[in-house]
């Protein structure tokens, strides 16, 4: 390793110390209070470090590629690395009165330190340019999340983690076995090479990707990352995962996770099959999956009673929506001026998504850590027992539904206006439908926080963390809506790899 | 470019309601919330008719203009903020002013929640403002959506009935109608020759509009769909045959100052909507225009109107009664537009005039038969007209008033409701003269129902059995002073106007002229 190996693995080598810090730290003082500041304050320096690589405070930051030409911390991965400590400091914010509770006390540090080796995962996944590190990076990612999932060792909570484990297993099993069939067509594993060997390699009229071995291999990538992304027919686990796990595991695992898996899709996509006539292939794949994802997602979501596996649900449909920004490549684009929006528009979704999806996720931890009721029933009469989450509940949930002026609306604007732009027109309409489809159960909660009586008239207040937290994220969701300029700009200039 | 008024104008309500929303508290609070709200809708009343006997008619064009570019300065994306009047919305901003102000008045008895009341109202207020001065197309859709979630939860907290059904109607009904919308308006900003999202030209900025660039470009979708979605998004909010079904549950629920707002300005909204955006872009695209579908809507037209006045007929509550006749006379307002004609050759401005002209004074005429409902319930506590009669010797006054409003929509002359149905008929008639013919029946049919109903509930005798009781009868009151001040503001248009039309029809004219290029 040279000094610029080290310099562009910064934020994740200092992240991993962090965690390790905190497992001592647990250690010595079985202070549960302190590791979570310690932890918090820690991120400081993966975020100072990011954002150094970003604008090259001290001196120039080391750019092009790393570690033998496996890693690459350009500004597309600074984006979402960025975006990931954000969520993770939101995440520990928000689950303090949860790691002090007497239901996982004792495993307060492991929680706190899991989680932040969930996210060097992460980071390393999205800037990782080559398969072999894509695949470490991921299997990084996920088995924390397995430990964190079953960490009440309840029957439920267990199952959930059980769960996770097995398909995510079986989801890495199918991604490697794609990555084998491009390594075997391609004799590489480093995406910029694939993307050469393919454009040379004789290809057959008529069929997608000009082979169906190569076709093979992308539907299998695709799959083992559609695990990750949470999108139809790969999302089986989400509802299971997401009420069986802790609220705030879920709520870190429907953002962070999720959007690294979208960040590398990206990243593959348009570096290993970023030829145009490839693009057009698989973009049509991946308009399929949209669709799909989003239809499959809202109308599951109608039926549900229970507030954690609507969320679940609606989870799926978000996926959906940001599959589309993916699906709308340059390629097949009407007009040059609009080079990038598709991927500008996934980015700007999945921040915007993040923000708002967390709000909710804060919220409902805050709520029914203290109600123990997670059926959508148990919301009823919010507004009356504590009307400052209610209300930053319900500006969430009118985000993720898309109302104006929220992040919500403006992302699906974007979305959508990428997708007719590159001839998807079909995919927008379905997508504007669901909307409507989706703003039937979204208003149910509504309807229930603002409407009903409350069972119980007890005033719930939550801590003060845990409020501030659910404020920011709101915050974040509002301020992205009205001045989208803020994060659009940031996305395009991250842009790089397109 | 700033001169500041008009968003002032629109934004003033929607701060002062968040402001005392937060910042009001104490014993008295609700006292000082209405006040406060009270006094914010007269303060945007006053810059509303600023902002419409400011308009400078010789000057004509777009004034008033508020730009900031950089909203949204992408590529993927470019928006503005950019906020204007012409002839066609500066008597709709005043109108807005005129019913925001009389909706704030008729609140004054509202008990239950009062602090949300008026946030929400204020907020619609807000919203309908800025769906009227909006020159940016995605401006216009946050603004024409952002109006559901203060709607929602005036009609579902504040209503009666079943509130929560005709609330959730009424949103998932405007909600499909706007995605559409918004899938149009996408398909427009992304074709390389439109490539812009404002909705008219402004040569002093410099901005080109759709209308102006729209006729040599190649959409990204074909422009017949592009149409109907706009179309359809407007026709669900008209409403029209066969996408009203919302609209008599939402009316019927509503408390009396929502279905104001929503009889009043929400309705003009869709009628805006039509004149600037199907009539104003779709003139001179390739492969379809607004002319192939001028007859087609002619005929829906006619269908609302009749449909709409037989089902009136039929209605024994007296708000649904109103409710089913606002379709009937929103049709007059599609009939009016679908006299653009079958070739440029053949429009009729007239009939468009009368259709802008219409939404006007339906607005105000409706909205009195809507607060005059609101009075004679707050007495009575029923709404059944068999169960009513005789009224007019307890409560004259709301009796003369229901009067006013039943000859204004059934189109006396010397009343507002005269001049646009003659105007919509003399336009459209040369143009379409089968469809005006069978819509002209409607009026015979709004004559009908206003009149019987009128004489049903204030004259001839009271029902013997099941009635009024008597005690509730011998208990009747008159409407007080503070009860006739929106009633003053709602009638006093609709003389003026029946009158000296021209005080409104001069400013819409040169609307219309440039929508119609």
């Amino acid at each position: 390793m040279t000094g610029q190996d080290f310099w562009a693995l910064s934020p994740e080598i200092s992240l991993a110390a962090v965690a390790l810090l905190v497992i001592t730290v647990d250690l010595m003082t079985r202070n549960i209070g302190r590791v979570v500041a310690v932890a918090f304050i820690g991120l400081s320096l993966p975020l100072l470090f990011t954002l150094n690589l970003w604008y090259g405070w001290f001196g120039d930051p080391a750019t092009g590629a790393a570690l033998f030409d496996t890693f690459e911390a350009d500004r597309f991965s600074l984006f979402f690395k960025f975006l990931m400590i954000t969520v993770t400091a939101g995440t520990l914010l928000a689950s303090n009165h949860y790691v002090t509770s007497d239901k996982v006390k004792a495993y307060g540090g492991e929680f706190v330190s899991l989680l932040l080796l969930s996210v060097t995962g992460m980071m390393l996944l999205v800037s990782a340019t080559e398969l072999i590190t894509i695949y470490v990076s991921l299997e990084l990612t996920a088995l924390p999340v397995v430990a964190l999932a079953a960490i009440h060792r309840t029957r439920r909570s267990v199952e959930a983690g059980i769960k996770f484990f097995v398909l995510s297993a079986i989801s890495s099993a199918v991604l490697l076995y794609g990555f084998v069939y491009i390594f075997g067509f391609t004799g590489s594993t480093h995406l910029d090479v694939i993307t050469q060997r393919l454009a040379e390699l004789p290809s057959e009229a008529g069929v997608p990707f000009g082979s169906y071995a190569v076709l093979a291999a992308v539907v299998m990538i695709v799959a083992g990352f559609g695990f990750k992304m949470a999108v139809v027919p790969w999302q089986m686990w989400v509802p299971d995962v997401y009420q069986g796990a802790p609220t705030p595991v879920a709520a870190f695992l429907s953002v962070a996770s999720k959007g690294a898996a979208f960040a590398v899709v990206l990243r593959i996509m348009y570096t290993a099959f970023g030829d145009s006539a490839l693009m057009q292939d698989w973009s049509g794949l991946f308009a399929i999956l949209a669709a799909v994802s989003m239809t499959a997602g809202n109308l599951l979501a109608l039926s549900q009673t229970s507030i954690t596996r609507l969320l679940g649900y609606s989870t799926i449909a978000q996926a959906g929506y940001i599959l589309v920004g993916v699906a709308s490549v340059p390629a097949n684009q009407v007009g040059a001026s609009f080079a990038g929006s598709g991927p500008q528009g996934a980015m700007y979704y999945l921040a915007g998504y993040a923000f708002t999806n967390l709000a909710v996720f804060f919220a409902i931890t805050a709520i029914t850590s203290r109600t123990g009721d997670d059926s959508i029933e148990g919301l009823n009469g919010l507004l009356k027992r504590s009307p400052l989450l209610a209300g930053l509940l319900i500006f969430g949930i009118l985000s993720l539904l898309g109302m104006p002026p929220t992040v919500g609306f403006m992302a699906k604007v974007v979305v959508f206006g990428a997708a007719l732009n590159a001839n998807l027109a079909w995919l927008a309409v379905l997508g504007v439908v669901n909307t409507v489809v989706a703003a039937y159960y979204y208003l149910r909660v509504v309807r229930a926080i603002v409407f009903e009586d409350p069972a119980d008239d007890s005033k719930i207040s939550a801590d003060v963390p845990a409020i501030t937290a659910t404020g920011l994220a709101a915050i974040g969701a509002g301020v992205f809506g009205i001045a989208p300029f803020l994060l659009l700009e940031f996305a395009e200039s991250a842009l790089s790899i397109v | 470019m700033f001169d500041g008024i008009l968003t002032i104008t629109i934004f003033l309500p929607a701060v002062v309601a968040l402001l005392t929303t937060l910042l009001v508290r104490g014993d008295k609070s609700d006292q000082y919330i209405r006040w406060i709200s009270i006094g914010a809708t007269v303060v945007t009343f006053i810059l509303t008719a600023m902002v419409f006997f400011g308009y400078d008619r010789d000057a004509s064009g777009i004034q008033m203009v508020d730009y900031f570019e950089r909203w949204i300065p992408i590529d993927a994306l470019r928006s503005s903020y950019v906020v204007g009047v012409d002839g066609l919305s500066a008597p709709l901003v005043l109108l807005t002013g005129i019913l925001g102000m009389a909706a704030a008045f008729a609140s004054w008895r509202i008990q239950h929640r009062v602090r949300e009341y008026f946030l929400w109202l204020l907020l619609l207020q807000s919203a309908v403002l800025g769906v009227f001065t909006s020159l940016d197309l995605l401006l216009f859709f946050i603004f024409f959506e952002f109006e559901l979630i203060p709607m929602y939860m005036l009609i579902a907290i504040w209503g009666s009935g079943r509130p929560r059904y005709s609330a959730m109607k009424f949103v998932l009904f405007t909600l499909a109608g706007g995605a559409f919308m918004l899938v149009a308006i996408l398909a427009l900003f992304v074709t390389p020759e439109v490539n812009t999202l404002a909705m008219v030209s402004i040569p002093e900025l410099g901005i080109v509009g759709i209308p102006e660039i729209i006729a040599g470009a190649d959409l990204v979708i074909p422009a017949a769909l592009i149409f109907t979605f706009f179309f359809i998004a407007f026709a669900v909010k008209l409403p029209t045959f066969p996408v009203h079904s919302w609209l008599p549950d939402a009316h019927t629920d509503a408390p009396t100052a929502v279905s104001v707002m929503l009889a009043g300005v929400l309705l003009k909204m869709a009628g805006y909507g039509l004149l600037r955006i199907n009539v104003g872009f779709f003139q001179e695209t390739r492969g379809f225009t607004i002319h192939d579908v001028a007859g087609a809507m002619a005929v829906v037209a006619a269908i609302s109107v009749v449909y709409g006045g037989i089902i009136t007929v039929r209605q024994t509550d007296m708000k649904r009664l109103i409710a089913y006749s606002s379709v009937s006379h929103m049709g007059f307002v599609m009939l009016g537009v679908a006299a653009i004609g079958s070739s440029p050759a053949d429009t009729s401005a007239g009939g468009l005039n009368g259709a802008a002209l219409q939404m006007f004074t339906h607005g105000t005429i409706t909205g009195l038969a809507f607060l005059m409902v609101g009075l004679s319930y707050d007495r009575t506590h029923t709404r059944h007209i068999p169960h009513l009669g005789g009224l007019w010797k307890k409560m004259p006054l709301i009796a003369i008033f229901f009067l006013i409003a039943g000859f204004g929509s059934l189109g006396l002359p010397a009343l507002s409701g005269f001049v646009a149905e003659i105007m919509v008929f003399l336009g459209t008639f040369s143009v379409w003269p089968w469809a005006t013919g069978v819509a002209a029946f409607g009026v015979v049919l709004a004559a009908g129902y206003t009149l019987w109903m009128v004489q049903r509930v204030f004259f001839g005798e009271r029902p013997a059995n099941p009635g009024l009781a008597d005690d509730v009868y011998d208990g009747l009151t008159d409407a007080s002073w503070v009860d006739m001040i929106p009633v003053i503001a709602l009638a006093a248009p609709i003389f003026i106007v029946g009158i000296w039309p021209s005080v409104v029809t001069d400013v819409f004219d040169l609307g219309i002229q440039a929508v119609l290029r």
